[in-house]
Formats: C-alpha cells, sequence, structure tokens
C-alpha cells in the first residue's frame, strides 16, 4: 500500500502523463483585474490581523477600567464602551476567533462537499440518489435557526471553543459546495480521459482523486471561500444572539454588548460601526476573490470586467452584436491573427491563443 | 407534474429529518441540559409544566427511545408543540401570535427584493461593460454586510438621527389594530425600514444571479435569430430575460433561508415583535421548548415557501412539464 501511495505521487509529477500538465499551468493564470486584486488584498491584510491582533491590541479588551462612552481619540483609538473597554483592543481581538471559525468550517464544509459531492456524482445510481438527498435535506434546512437549537444546548465550555463552533457551523453548510461539485463531476465523469482510465483499469479511487479531482479545483476552492463567508456570518450572527461564550472577544460579540446597551439610539456609532464594517469587508474580500473564481471558470463573465476604454484599447466593438461574446486574453500575437480568428473563433479556443471575436456589424 | 411531486417527497423528507433532529437533539447532548434547565426554574414551574417537560424531553421517564420517539409525533400530530416556560403559555399560542409579523415582514421584503433584484439584473446583464458595472461592487459590497448591522447603521441614521422613521414595534403604541387609514399608516412606517434593511442585503443576491445568466443567455441562438428577425431590443431582452429569470426561481429555496436567518435578526435590531425577536427571548432564558418550537417552525415555513417557489417554476417551464 506504501509502495502504491509513493508511485502514485510520482506519476503527476514528472511522469509522462500529460493531462495533470494543464491544470497546473492555468491554475496560476487568475485573471488579474481590479477586482481579484481588491480581494487578495482585503484578505491577506485581515490575515495578518488574526495572527498579530492579540499581540499588537494596546490594552486587555474586557479590562473596564477606562472611563466609559469616550469618543475615539488618541489614546482610545475607537474609544471606549459604556463598561469603559477599550474598543480598538476588542477589535483586534475579536479578529482571530471570527477568521479561525471561519477558517475551520470552510476546511471542513469543503472536505466533506468534495468527498459527499464527487462520490455522488461519478458513482451514480442509488448512492448518488441518497447523498443528493442527503445534500437537498440539508439544503432546505434553515441553517441559522438549526445550529441556534444546537447551540443553545451546548455547555459553556462548547461554546467558549472556537474550534468546536466552526465544525458545527460546517454541518449546516457543506451541502451547496457538494450539489456543485456533484453537478461538475457528472459532466467531467463522460470526458475520455476519465474514460481512458477506467479502460485501462485504474481503481476508482484513484480515478476520483487523481483524474476527476484536479479538474474540480477552480470550484472546490470556490465553494470553500463561499462556506468561509457563510460561517463568517453564521458565527458572528451566533455571537450577536449571545450564544458563544463572552470570554471569547468576536466581532459579533461586540455588536451584541453595543445592542444591548443600545448604542445605536445614543449614537455611540463607534462602537458598532467598526466591527460590523470589519465583518463587511472580510466578506466583499472572499466574495471578490470568488468572483475571479466564477470569471476563471466562465470565460464568458470575463468582459465584465473590462471597462469601455479597455474595450477600445483591445479593439473591441463598442456595443457587441448578434450574441457573440468579446473574451479578452493578454495579446501576444498579431492582431491580423485575430481578425482571421473571428469567423471562426470557437474552432481556434486553444491554450493561450488571444482570442478575439470581432463582430461585424450586419444589422 | 413527476419535478413538483419529487420535491414535495423532498420537503417531506426534510420535515421528517427536521422534527427527529429535534427529538435527538436534547437526547444526545452531554451534561443533561434538560435537567439543568428544570433546575434553574424551580420555584417558578408547576407541576404540570414539569410533567409536560418531561413528557416532550423524555426526562425521568424511563422509557425506551423508541417509545418516547412515538409520543414525541403523537404530541406534535395534535399540534402540540409544548409549553414555554419563561411565558407560561403553549409554544403554539405563542407562536401564533408572532408568526404573522414575521411572515409579513419578510415576505414582503423578498418579493420587493427578488421583483427589483431581477429587473436590475436583467438591464445590467444586457447593458454589460457600461457605466452601470459600477452597481457590482456595491451589490458585492451590501450582500456581505450582516443584515443586522446594515439595520443598526439605517436605525441611527434615519431612526434616531434623522427621526424620519420609528425606531421601535410594529405600530404606535396604543393604538388599536385594525383595518383603518391610521393603524395601517403607522404599520407601513414602522415596517419600512426593516423591510428596506432585508430588500438592501437580499437584493445583490438576486442581482447577481440573474446578470450573469443574461449575459449567458443574451449568446444563445434564439437572441440572435430574434435579433436577425430585426425585432426591437426592448422585445429581444423580454424573451432572453424570461429564459434566464428560471435558475434564479430554481435556486430560490437556496437563497430563501439565508434570507430567513438575516431577517430573523433585523427583528432584533427593531424590536419588531416576531420571531426572531421571540427567539433571543427563549435563548436567553434557555426556554427550550419555545427554541425547539420557533425552529420546527420556521423549518416548515420556510419548506413551504420552497413549495411556491417550485410551484411557479414548474408553471413557468414547460421542460418540467413533459417528463412524466
Amino acid at each position: 500500500m506504501s509502495i502504491d501511495v509513493g508511485t502514485l505521487t510520482e506519476v503527476p509529477v514528472g511522469g509522462p502523463a500529460p493531462e495533470p500538465v494543464i491544470p497546473k499551468v492555468r491554475a496560476v493564470r487568475l485573471p488579474r483585474s481590479p477586482k481579484v486584486i481588491a480581494g487578495v488584498v482585503i484578505v491577506v491584510v485581515f490575515a495578518v490581523f488574526t495572527v498579530i491582533g492579540p499581540w499588537i491590541a494596546p490594552y486587555d479588551p474586557s479590562y473596564a477600567g477606562f472611563s466609559p462612552n469616550l469618543h475615539p481619540s488618541s489614546v482610545h483609538w475607537l474609544g471606549t464602551t459604556t463598561l469603559g473597554q477599550d474598543i480598538w483592543s476588542q477589535l483586534l481581538n475579536g479578529a482571530r476567533a471570527t477568521m479561525v471559525v471561519g477558517f475551520v468550517a470552510g476546511i471542513v464544509a469543503t472536505m466533506l462537499s468534495v468527498v459527499i459531492g464527487i462520490t455522488a456524482g461519478y458513482l451514480g445510481g442509488t448512492a448518488d440518489e441518497g447523498l443528493s438527498l442527503l445534500s437537498n435535506v440539508f439544503l432546505a434546512i434553515p441553517g441559522l435557526p438549526l445550529l441556534i437549537v444546537i447551540d443553545s444546548y451546548l455547555p459553556a465550555g462548547g461554546r467558549s471553543n472556537t474550534v468546536l463552533i466552526g465544525i458545527v457551523i460546517s454541518l449546516t453548510g457543506w451541502a451547496f459546495g457538494a450539489r456543485v461539485l456533484r453537478a461538475q463531476t457528472l459532466s467531467v465523469r463522460k470526458r475520455d480521459f476519465v474514460e481512458a482510465a477506467r479502460i485501462v483499469g485504474e481503481s476508482r479511487s484513484r480515478i476520483i482523486f487523481f483524474e476527476v479531482f484536479p479538474n474540480l479545483i477552480a470550484i472546490v476552492a470556490a465553494s470553500f471561500l463561499f462556506t468561509m463567508l457563510y460561517a463568517i456570518g453564521a458565527y458572528v450572527a451566533l455571537a450577536y444572539l449571545g450564544l458563544t461564550s463572552t470570554d471569547i472577544w468576536n466581532w459579533g460579540t461586540m455588536m451584541y454588548w453595543a445592542q444591548a446597551n443600545n448604542a445605536p439610539l445614543t449614537h455611540a456609532w463607534w462602537w458598532f460601526v467598526p466591527p460590523g464594517m470589519c465583518i463587511a469587508l472580510v466578506g466583499t474580500g472572499l466574495a471578490l476573490l470568488n468572483f475571479g473564481i466564477d470569471e476563471f471558470i466562465n470565460p464568458r463573465l470575463r468582459a465584465a470586467g473590462v471597462s469601455r476604454r479597455g474595450a477600445r484599447k483591445a479593439g473591441l466593438p463598442r456595443h457587441t452584436k448578434l450574441g457573440l461574446t468579446p473574451v479578452v486574453r493578454p495579446a501576444d500575437s498579431s492582431p491580423g491573427s485575430a481578425g482571421s480568428a473571428g469567423s471562426l473563433a470557437p474552432a481556434t479556443f486553444g491554450q493561450g491563443d488571444v482570442i478575439r471575436m470581432t463582430t461585424k456589424d450586419t444589422r | 407534474m413527476y419535478t413538483l411531486t419529487r420535491r414535495i417527497g423532498l420537503y417531506l423528507v426534510t420535515a421528517w429529518v427536521a422534527i427527529t433532529i429535534n427529538f435527538l437533539l436534547p437526547r444526545m447532548m452531554p451534561g443533561n441540559p434538560i435537567q439543568t434547565m428544570i433546575g434553574k426554574q424551580t420555584g417558578r414551574v408547576t407541576p404540570e409544566m414539569l410533567r409536560a417537560i418531561e413528557l416532550q424531553f423524555g426526562v425521568g421517564l424511563h422509557q425506551s427511545l423508541w417509545a418516547q420517539y412515538v409520543t414525541y409525533w403523537d404530541q406534535l400530530l395534535h399540534g402540540n408543540l409544548g409549553q414555554s416556560i419563561t411565558l407560561s403559555a403553549p409554544v403554539s399560542t405563542v407562536l401564533g401570535a408572532t408568526l404573522p409579523w414575521t411572515i409579513g415582514l419578510i415576505g414582503a421584503a423578498t418579493v420587493i427584493s427578488f421583483a427589483l433584484g431581477t429587473l436590475v439584473g436583467t438591464l445590467l446583464g444586457w447593458r454589460r461593460g457600461t457605466w452601470l458595472d459600477v452597481v457590482l461592487p456595491g451589490s458585492t459590497f451590501f450582500q456581505a454586510v450582516p443584515y443586522f448591522f446594515l439595520g443598526t447603521v439605517l436605525l441611527l441614521i434615519f431612526g434616531s438621527t434623522l427621526g424620519w422613521f420609528p425606531v421601535l414595534g410594529a405600530y404606535e403604541q396604543g393604538l388599536t389594530p385594525g383595518w383603518n387609514i391610521t393603524f395601517i399608516a403607522s404599520l407601513l412606517s414602522h415596517a419600512a425600514l426593516p423591510a428596506i434593511t432585508i430588500v438592501l442585503s437580499s437584493i445583490a443576491g438576486w442581482i447577481m444571479g440573474m446578470r450573469n445568466m443574461m449575459v449567458t443567455t443574451m449568446d444563445e441562438d434564439f437572441v440572435l435569430v430574434a435579433r436577425a428577425k430585426g425585432l426591437p431590443g426592448r422585445k429581444v431582452v423580454g424573451y432572453a430575460a424570461r429564459n434566464a429569470v428560471l435558475p434564479s426561481i430554481a435556486n430560490f429555496s437556496l437563497a430563501i433561508s439565508l434570507v430567513v436567518a438575516g431577517a430573523l435578526l433585523v427583528e432584533l435590531v427593531f424590536n419588531y415583535p416576531g420571531v426572531g425577536n421571540l427567539l433571543l427571548q427563549a435563548v436567553l432564558n434557555q426556554d427550550y421548548p419555545l427554541i425547539q418550537g420557533i425552529f420546527l417552525v420556521i423549518t416548515f415555513t420556510v419548506l413551504a415557501a420552497n413549495l411556491v417557489a417550485d410551484s411557479v417554476y414548474v408553471l413557468l417551464d414547460p421542460r418540467t412539464r413533459q417528463e412524466a
């Protein structure tokens, strides 16, 4: 068995099989649109805060000895609460729990959806029926109310355990990814190289994980980002309801205390706006990254990022007629070849090709 | 009709799973939370209520799990969701008083959001690559903002600072509910801010879905034919949109549970007397019968909404009716 594994990992790296090379090259080329760059920057900044936040926080977030209800100032960057706690320190400390829950839930839920989704799609038949039913049931049950029921039964020790809460959230968040992966597996499974692997006599698990799975990596990544987004939202909502331990600072708990002390009615915006904006920014960052992956999967959406000026520069018509979709790739050949590609564009769709569907105005 | 039958089957299974989860959770959890809850409530609980709790959660009864399950179903089928401990009333009565508020608010907001979002998405997909695309990053941001945070900000700006909208409750204190203009006006002005919150937070999903489908559909051959025939642009878009809207309706069931989850929290922000607020009270007081009853009722309501969406889908898409 161990020998087998060794040879299995050997093959895709240096082996003669040509097909693993394609996803490798393509995976690097995420669309470099401003949206994706903004997403990467936001996510990286918050990832850094997750790690160093508690260390650079100026005060203990729970220490309640400052004067209450201070406006933001140079001493307290984001002011203080009605209990006299430093809000900036709470915000920095809160990043860790929020992001850890999102990350753990994202990882666990993605693993669940990969196993269930790909198995269902590849095996078909009764196994597919059963697993699809399972994921459809979990899609139909409203997630947050179920989480609230589960969480309300957790003992105090469980509520302060961020990893445990992440896992519980992942139980309600895997189904969507499983459904998408199943659908994609159904289409990959019919392709020739999978058929070839089956005829050669490769084992079922090897086909699933080494032939089918690499073709789904983009979707798996998208599903991870989506689940992380969902998990952060769910965790913050639980905390906002007071269902997580108040010993663990997170952005939802901050908003719970703000709401409990009527901050919105006493105009104490510095109390609830910073955590809310942090949640929204992390969410936006993850969603922007997801757009990048979406455009990578579906090139038709890619032209949407092209401004009118960019389109003119790239030689695209101002108004696309006849429903053809302009797809922009970095140009590396002469415009003449692009013109000839115009009439037969789908046929010349190849890797690294300049794909420009120049359309003639035939109104 | 095959499609619809299948969906109904799925929802029946889902309802059964939800009920069974509800039954098993308190019995599986470590540390016996129900016993703890009863311990905390001593003095407030009458012997009859204690008996009701014991029956519902199987505490102190030396019955087999299966016998408890049968009792649980028997109670449920008689419409008995147990007794709320803190409110000293049957859970079904409590929910009957609060559920209409929630369904009215969330239902209206969801319909507005879907209609508006689909229209905007159609426009964006049709006029892709123009200045209209600036809506996209903005709607991404609104999609990521937690519902309750957006509600809090709107409450601060338009409620307590500008004073355009009332800040608390569902209608003016002292008004008697009835079909008169004063009451309905008060009702609408109180519902406006929560509804705007829900619409703003949920509309981005509909816009994005519809836009992406429009972009794809505009490439279809039938759109090409429609154009080649010389139909005016308005009509062509109409044809494309009619086809592009189908996945949005099919995905309604995916979206609705997220919308409901967010909207329940919006009720807390505005102190709206719906199920969300009830849920908060139940959670704070560890009123397990109430929490469980709310979970079941929300699940059933969401499933019913899904069924409505599925029926609309079957009505709109002839392909689902053919395969029998």
